[in-house]
């Protein structure tokens, strides 16, 4: 036990972990809108697009959050723009979108002296995490929360019936957007956790595993969220004490839940077969 | 019936005009966008209230077209439609669209009494949520429909039967007065089909107008007041021998 509690005498450990969590939740609930809705890539798209943003906010000195959440939201419009009726296929025009923003970034960033400034935009540096990183990290936690619960119904019911919406007079394409806004703050809050890389692992693995052993909407959420932040702690254990790189360890702490999950679901698949 | 302090459609939800029929179309064309293929040629419909019409013709012959430019789903680019003497989408509230089953991601994780109450949402607009009046609606008329066991199910795991009766229940909770059924009959087993024409009949017995798209010929005549025939995305005459019925088409529309 002693040895279990030895990390959290530190600061940056302890700041670190609620990062992680919060930052794991935030994501692994919204994740499960970005699974259901096939947006993987979106998601994926989005982390890589807000890089030009963040790399241009340190060279001319803003905030950082703040540039990368102008890119963000500028990328899903663009990709909305690009791909309304029908010009180009959606997948085409986040395929198209998102490299181009990324090798804008990667030029920014050559222009720069030193590329070891960077390493914590890419691979994420939780330990890295200032008190005062963490009030704006649980202030974006907040609001995706709120907005999730707030509009659940219509972000439910545009998921599996836009049709039906739209016949209301609910148009999807509003709730859309909005889910790619609150997309990009996540993404934003996610980066100093585990990098524009892997950041959509923590949207994606978590919820994708809980879609695996649940029929129901909020206990995928609930389930999501509790891998996400046992996978946040363990990851920063590991991290602590084989002294490897924080932000791989939780998403690979991500990929093992997945794992089971898939291995409990072939399994109850295989008895009620058998069963059947 | 109480209106949605925040409705989700643009317009407020308008009263009707009197005198106005449930439904009237005028030479209505409409197509995909980007495309120059129209798939609904100057089609005209008239619905009186109350009555029960049926849409005939082949597949791909502009039933489900005609419909879904109704439910304000389809963009309309010639010709009038007017709901209760309104445009589309003045009237959300009081039109009722059960779609095809193929519309809807039936994986989804929801239960069947979830899919059901998202008919009530027309009423209760952004932010608030299922009170117990709509509960009560939702849970009775599931239970018409012999869904009860099923409640909690996630619809995935009903028959193409059970989802179809779970769609027009949603539609049934709506409390709409124009119902546009997309072919609510379609591969489903004898006994649905038993009950969904009961619950349509009861339906009429309250004053509800039904505006049906079908392949059923033999049920015309029992079941409608008046049908429309399409092909090709055009008005067509009925065949010899055909069901008519009360006039609806492209005269009746016209005449005022």
């Amino acid at each position: 036990m002693g040895r279990l509690t030895e990390p959290l005498q530190f600061t940056f450990m302890q700041t670190g972990l609620l990062a992680a969590v919060l930052v794991g939740v935030t994501c692994a609930v919204l994740g499960v809108y970005v699974v259901l809705r096939s947006m993987a890539f979106i998601g994926d798209a989005l982390a890589h697009t807000i890089l030009p943003g963040l790399v241009a906010a340190y060279l001319l000195g803003l905030n950082l959050l703040g540039g990368a959440v102008v890119a963000g939201i500028a990328t899903a419009l663009g990709i909305g723009w690009l791909s309304r009726r029908g010009t180009l296929r959606e997948d085409t025009a986040i395929g198209v979108t998102f490299t181009g923003m990324f090798a804008l970034g990667i030029l920014l960033m050559s222009t720069a002296n030193s590329f070891r400034d960077f390493s914590h935009m890419l691979f994420g540096n939780v330990l890295g995490i200032v008190p005062r990183d963490l009030v704006l990290i649980s202030a974006l936690a907040l609001l995706v929360l709120v907005f999730l619960f707030l509009f659940h119904k219509e972000l439910e019911l545009t998921s599996f019936d836009p049709v039906h919406a739209k016949a209301m007079g609910l148009g999807a394409d509003k709730v859309r957007y909005g889910l790619l806004v609150l997309l990009s703050l996540t993404v934003v809050a996610g980066i100093q956790a585990v990098g524009v890389v892997l950041i959509s692992a923590l949207l994606i693995t978590p919820a994708a595993a809980a879609s695996l052993v649940t029929n129901s909407l909020p206990r995928m959420m609930a389930i999501s969220a509790a891998i996400a932040a046992f996978s946040g702690v363990a990851g920063l254990y590991a991290s602590y004490f084989f002294d490897v790189a924080s932000g791989a360890a939780i998403v690979l702490a991500c990929t093992a839940c997945f794992s089971v999950a898939y291995l409990v679901r072939v399994l109850q698949r295989g008895m009620s077969k058998t069963a059947g | 019936m109480r209106d949605p302090s925040l409705p989700y459609g643009h317009r407020r939800h308008a009263a009707t005009i009197p005198g106005a029929p449930a439904l009237a179309a005028k030479s209505v064309s409409a197509g995909y966008a980007g495309s120059a293929e129209l798939a609904l040629q100057e089609v005209s419909l008239k619905v009186p209230a109350g009555a029960r019409i049926a849409l005939v013709g082949p597949n791909g012959s502009g039933k489900s077209t005609l419909l879904k430019a109704v439910a304000g789903l389809f963009p309309v680019k010639g010709g009038e439609i007017r709901v209760y003497g309104n445009p589309v989408g003045a009237c959300h509230h009081r039109v009722a669209y059960l779609p095809q089953r193929g519309e809807i991601d039936w994986r989804f994780p929801i239960s069947l009494q979830r899919l059901v109450t998202t008919g009530r949402y027309v009423h209760l607009g952004w932010l608030k949520r299922p009170g117990r009046s709509d509960r009560e609606i939702v849970s009775r008329t599931i239970d018409d429909l012999g869904l009860s066991p099923l409640a909690e199910r996630q619809i995935g795991q009903l028959s193409g039967g059970q989802q179809q009766r779970a769609l027009l229940a949603r539609a049934l909770v709506q409390e709409g007065d124009l119902l546009l059924l997309d072919e609510p009959l379609n591969a489903v087993d004898a006994g649905t089909r038993e009950t969904i024409s009961g619950v349509l009949s009861g339906l009429q017995q309250r004053g509800k107008t039904m505006v049906v798209a079908t392949h059923d010929l033999e049920s015309l005549a029992s079941e409608f007041d008046g049908a429309l025939y399409l092909r090709e995305g055009r008005e067509a005459e009925p065949g010899p021998g055909a069901f008519v019925g009360l006039p609806v088409g492209r005269e009746a529309a016209w005449a005022g």
